[in-house]
């Protein structure tokens, strides 16, 4: 461990560092503080970005229900591709630097910024216009693209996945809320919540190699974020996850909010027009028991602008 | 007449040519616009002069405002413009700070040396291979010495820099990474500043004098300059100094003479001068005389320069260093988009490296002997160290040479480098039977998508190759090892790609109808 880590893991509430990377369960130790939601899921359609961000997350008690005052939060949106916003290949920018906002607001000391991209990873953040709304929001933007920032972490739930390298954003901020894109994706079907949880790990290749569904879902019961917000303003409905043109994309204008990736997902998964149960990394997940696909057992809060 | 102010002007340019062109190749965040390259590298006369043999256009007629900068003046490229001429002047500064007492002498000239060499890269030419002067040609030197020595250097400052201010929570340095430093395709470059900074310490200007190409033609070119730097014998009075300080060893005191072919107008001799005794003026008299035989060589030299057609054949295989079930190569390397050909490329490159620089993924990597032993430093794509950015151009933008000619962004996502290869019996999807799709996921284009497969909830790789650019990312986001399940077959000559299918998707969306669930 270099000095940097050091001094990091040292401010990061005191907790023994290692200890908590090795089980890779930092945010439970926070999480029972907070309040449960009257809500499972919110979801919001017809407005902007932004705005159905703020609609639906007054529905689950305001963002002070999971940001407490001098916590330190990561804000992980999908960056993957260098390409511009309206390719619908990334998280719509508008709408990371109001999750960035509200965090401040609600008393985040830090709120920071990153993926771990499959395109050149500067122009990634500079042309999905990410970098600048962040920074313009107040957050700390970091980059994903060298190995010193992973550190190696077991995932005991895991089928396949046994450990794995994952930012230390992810093991050092007492709040995770994912950001990820609705689109198509040629093998994982959809990408959304689960999926996207690929950016915050070093060695995506092996999960490719090692099955990808079974690794997306053992991920999954690694580390639950405490909020994901699904993006599914422009959604991409072929050809993704890069897309070729404007023509992938579809302007449905909707999001959705949970604490449940998997429930999220499903709820994304019709939306985009598929059967949650065709795409074997909701199932599998469901199966670990990472969270609930069954949208009617859920408690759901829709909105129409 | 004081000419010490020749010195200064000299000084200051020499130092806004340096400064800038090494800011080219070690601008990490990409902050410099492309365009600014071609002008600060407009008189660089080797990359000028291979432009100019390519497309006959005012962007490539630096070389020939130094011919005529030379005729009148001598060779005030050697001091002002030539970065590596003010690299040498760098360790000449230090060498004569630390040993103060340092005096040059005249030295004899090596002329039959210098000619030698100029006639080699000459000949060299006429059988279009451009690797003598690669491997001579000062600017490229230069920018292989920034390239591939100096720049991992800083970027591993910037990253210590960033690392720190990261440790104090500051996150304003991105860190940076140097891909695919190779020892091999180093020796060159290494070796060759070890010689420089030898010989400039030994003898301050030697290499100009007896390596340089630029320097031996140019000097051919300055006996017959307008002005010329000589000694008034009236007024001088033999003190010695212009020849201690003269960094071409080119001012004999005893014979009261200039060589000036040698000189590289530094105008440290008139700044020194305590009388007037060393003047810079316009040449006597029957000096300008032209014998049939220098012209002829004048003549040739051009015939050489503008007569040059490659056909320096590269046909050296991607060496597999794995062994697995269905081993993978590409016949031939390939080379970056923009050139139209390999043999195109190889001819117009002269190696200065300044793309790879620029490359933003680090797909650019030096050759050692890929092209064979001719194209030997030239870059490649590589596309085990990264892939082509659909979005980005700015190999094409910032050559300095037409090796790579500028295209707008539209035209060169359509350059066809090479077509992409599926080797199903390697695939992830075809052995194990599970998902997994990185390389169409990578593919701008969708010449590689996921198409279903029969009787299983499993996608598999189809490839439509008129579709494909070989940017590579397909090969390089295959995690299939040792071999890659998808490649990219390189082609000598480039083609063009089918734009990408592009049908708008007929979709209502009702904004005022309730959720599927």
């Amino acid at each position: 461990m270099d000095r940097r880590h050091f001094i990091l893991k040292s401010i990061a509430a005191g907790v023994a560092a290692g200890t908590v990377a090795s089980l890779g369960r930092y945010s439970e130790l926070f999480a029972s503080g907070l309040p449960s939601e009257k809500y499972d899921l919110v979801a919001i359609k017809g407005g902007e970005a932004e705005d159905m961000f703020d609609s639906a997350i007054a529905e689950l008690g305001g963002m002070k229900n999971f940001v407490k005052k001098g916590q330190d939060v990561v804000v992980k949106p999908n960056i993957g591709w260098d390409v511009i916003p309206e390719k619908g290949a990334n998280a719509n920018p508008k709408l990371v630097g109001r999750i960035v906002k509200r965090c401040y607001e609600a008393g985040a000391k830090n709120v920071y910024v990153f993926d771990h991209t499959c395109d050149e990873w500067t122009r990634c953040y500079s042309n999905s216009g990410i970098e600048k709304a962040a920074k313009d929001a107040g957050a700390k933007v970091v980059s994903g693209d060298s190995e010193k920032y992973y550190q190696k972490v077991d995932i005991p739930g895991g089928v396949t996945l046994k450990n794995t390298k994952v930012h230390e954003l992810i093991l050092q901020s007492a709040v995770f809320i994912n950001v990820p894109v609705l689109k198509h994706h040629g093998s994982g079907r959809i990408t959304a919540s689960l999926k996207n949880m690929m950016g915050v790990v070093w060695d995506r290749g092996y999960w490719h190699q090692n099955g990808l569904h079974q690794c997306i879902a053992d991920f999954g019961t690694w580390r639950k974020p405490d909020l994901n917000v699904v993006d599914a303003y422009l959604v991409m409905k072929r050809n993704g996850p890069r897309g070729t043109s404007r023509d992938d994309v579809v302007e449905m204008k909707s999001q959705i909010i949970s604490t449940d990736m998997v429930a999220a997902d499903a709820a994304a998964a019709k939306i985009f027009g598929m059967e949650p149960d065709k795409i074997p990394h909701i199932k599998m997940a469901a199966e670990l028991k990472v969270g609930n696909k069954n949208l009617d057992q859920l408690s759901i809060k829709r909105i129409v602008l | 007449m004081k000419l010490s102010y020749l010195k200064k002007i000299r000084t200051v340019t020499s130092l806004l040519f340096f400064f800038s062109i090494a800011a080219l190749f070690l601008d990490l965040s990409g902050v410099i616009p492309p365009s600014v390259f071609d002008g600060i590298l407009f008189l660089q006369f080797i990359p000028s002069l291979l432009s100019f043999t390519n497309v006959i256009a005012a962007g490539a007629t630096g070389f020939l405002i130094i011919i005529f900068l030379t005729l009148i003046f001598g060779r005030v490229y050697c001091s002002s413009v030539c970065p590596l001429g003010t690299l040498q002047d760098a360790v000449i500064y230090i060498g004569r700070k630390i040993r103060k007492k340092r005096r040059f002498k005249f030295a004899a000239s090596l002329k039959i040396f210098r000619y030698s060499v100029l006639a080699l890269v000459l000949v060299s030419l006429l059988f279009s291979s451009t690797l003598l002067i690669n491997l001579l040609d000062p600017y490229s030197n230069f920018g292989r010495i920034f390239s591939d020595i100096i720049k991992p250097v800083v970027v591993f400052g910037n990253n210590i820099l960033s690392g720190l201010l990261e440790s104090f929570n500051i996150f304003l340095i991105y860190p940076n990474k140097v891909k695919g430093f190779n020892w091999i395709t180093i020796i060159y470059p290494v070796l060759f500043v070890v010689i420089l900074i030898i010989m400039s310490i030994r003898k301050e200007r030697l290499f100009c004098n007896t390596i340089c190409p630029v320097g031996a033609f140019l000097g051919l070119l300055s006996k017959f300059s307008f002005y010329k730097i000589s000694i008034n014998e009236d007024d001088c009075t033999s003190c010695g100094l212009c020849e201690w300080v003269c960094k071409s060893n080119c001012i004999d005191k005893k014979a009261k003479s200039v060589d000036f072919e040698r000189c590289v107008s530094c105008y440290n001799c008139l700044s020194v001068c305590p009388k007037d005794g060393v003047i810079f003026s316009s040449s006597s008299k029957k000096e300008i005389k032209y014998s049939s035989s220098k012209r002829d060589f004048i003549r040739n030299t051009a015939v050489y320069f503008i007569g040059l057609t490659g056909i320096a054949a590269a046909q050296v295989k991607i060496i597999p260093t794995k062994e697995s079930t269905v081993p993978v190569k590409s016949k031939y390397p390939a080379s970056p988009p923009g050139g139209g050909s390999t043999e195109h490329f190889n001819s117009y490159c002269t190696a200065c490296h300044l793309c790879i620089s620029a490359c933003p993924t680090g797909v650019l990597q030096p050759t050692f002997l890929e092209y064979g032993f001719l194209g030997m430093l030239q870059p490649r794509m590589d596309f085990i160290k990264g892939f082509c950015n659909y979005e980005c151009r700015i190999c094409l933008d910032v050559c300095p040479t037409e090796a790579l000619i500028k295209k707008d962004l539209a035209s060169k996502k359509l350059i066809q480098i090479g077509k992409v290869k599926f080797v199903k019996d390697n695939c992830i999807v075809e052995t194990e039977k599970k998902d997994c799709g990185a390389c169409a996921e990578h593919c701008p284009t969708k010449a590689v998508k996921m198409v279903p497969v029969a009787g299983a909830n499993l996608f598999i790789p189809e490839t439509e190759d008129e579709y494909c650019i070989g940017c590579g990312a397909c090969e390089y986001a295959c995690p299939t090892v040792p071999y890659k399940a998808i490649y990219v077959e390189a082609s000598n000559i480039h083609g063009t790609a089918k734009k990408p299918k592009s049908e708008k998707i007929e979709e209502k969306i009702d904004l005022k109808e309730d959720f599927p669930f």
